[in-house]
């Protein structure tokens, strides 16, 4: 099946088991460059699956993923990983910042991982993080920091490569309505500007609602409102 | 919302006229249904009927007279008493998104269905409150707020009861 015109990011048909479970049932799920797409749907109903089929994590049974006019499944597992570190930026709902580090450090780590020289790499993440409010914690720890401040670096992170696609999985999940507020709105506002595709996992109609449209998953199954109405 | 009450409200930092009160109404409360002159005035005849305002003057000018209305005692308790009362709240119990659940399952069409296109048209709702709230002041996100979490209200119901369908059609069709 040939993916929707001008999609940056395509799946057809996708189906994933865990043992017995059912994740992914026929999913589908497309998206444009510079468009913010929310996967909506209860708990256990595999969005987060599909993200992670999406993203190149994990790979369905069957089913097919397009990405940039190449089939994922064709790529080998470490075309894969280039692929997730050049073109996707990754946050989930608990940063995972790295304890160790700075968080200017942390920002500037995939940057790094891309070889990145150190100076170069943590110069470009001080500007995101000037973008995402959050330049004056530089020095600072993850442990040292908020968790709405923790998870604005961490979108940082997710966007000092320039990515295409940034997947966010429940990123306002653990945080108060003004914080998840505040990051949605930095978020969106960096990935438009950026022409950053970003497929949002949430629960929360709030955050839903910065997104430009939303596909329901529901027993592993997607329906894309949009085109259903 | 009481037009009677917030006007009296407004005139209690002075004596204005029903120009001046609309145009503070409008700017304060009005953001999407601004009054009309009419409900103004129509407004301020009961209240002044009632004895909750007077009139403090009136300016003769080139078109029709002008009253400048002051709120009285009467008027100050009548506020008063209104703002310390609390706003019944809205229990929803007819609500019409049941009833068509409900019929649909009677029907034996698809509640799912129903349910997953409401959802989609709250949060069409949603995104254009979320747009505004973004470039709106403080009282707009405010009032944005309000509607935002109404209508998240109505998501979560919609999120239950498709977790439910199951056992709901089982009870309606008993």
């Amino acid at each position: 099946m040939t993916p929707p015109p001008g999609s940056l990011l395509a799946a057809e048909n996708l189906r994933k088991t865990f043992g017995p479970t059912v994740a992914l049932d026929g999913a589908h799920f497309s998206i444009h460059p510079g468009e913010v797409v929310a996967v909506m749907g209860p708990s256990g109903s595999g969005k987060s699956t599909l993200l992670h089929c999406l993203a190149g994590i994990v790979p369905p049974d069957s089913g097919s993923i397009t990405y940039d006019g190449r089939e994922l499944s064709g790529l080998s597992d470490t075309a894969r990983s280039a692929l997730r570190r050049s073109d996707f930026g990754f946050v989930f709902q608990f940063g995972q910042l790295v304890p160790e580090l700075t968080c200017v450090e942390n920002v500037a780590l995939p940057l790094r991982l891309n070889g990145s020289p150190r100076k170069e790499a943590e110069r470009a993440a001080l500007t995101w993080m000037e973008r995402l409010e959050v330049d004056d914690l530089k020095g600072k720890r993850p442990g040292e920091v908020s968790g709405g401040q923790g998870q604005r670096v961490a979108v940082a992170r997710a966007l000092v490569t320039g990515p295409r696609v940034v997947f966010a999985d429940e990123p306002t999940g653990a945080l108060d309505s003004l914080n998840g507020e505040r990051v949605m709105e930095l978020l969106t506002d960096a990935a438009r500007s950026t022409n950053a595709a970003v497929v949002l996992v949430t629960h929360e109609a709030r955050v839903a609602a910065y997104s430009d449209r939303e596909i329901v998953v529901r027993d592993g199954r997607s329906r894309d409102m949009e085109r259903a109405i | 919302m009481s037009i009677g009450h917030t006007l009296l409200g407004l005139l209690e930092s002075g004596p204005r006229h029903g120009y001046d009160l609309k145009r503070a109404f409008d700017e304060k409360f009005g953001h999407d249904r601004p009054l009309h002159y009419g409900q103004v005035y129509s407004t301020m005849s009961r209240l002044l009927k009632n004895g909750l305002v007077e009139v403090d003057g009136i300016e003769a000018g080139g078109g029709p007279e002008r009253k400048r209305y002051a709120i009285t005692d009467a008027g100050i308790t009548d506020v008063e008493r209104w703002l310390a009362t609390p706003e019944k709240p809205e229990e929803y119990l007819q609500s019409t998104l049941y009833t068509k659940v409900v019929l649909a399952l009677l029907t034996h069409r698809d509640a799912a269905d129903i349910l997953d296109t409401q959802r989609s048209e709250h949060l069409r709702s949603m995104r254009i409150l979320t747009d505004r709230k973004r470039k709106g002041d403080l009282a707009d996100q405010l009032i944005c707020d309000h509607a935002l979490f109404h209508l998240e209200a109505d998501l979560r119901w919609l999120e239950l009861t498709a977790a439910r369908l199951d056992k709901l059609r089982a009870a309606v069709t008993r």
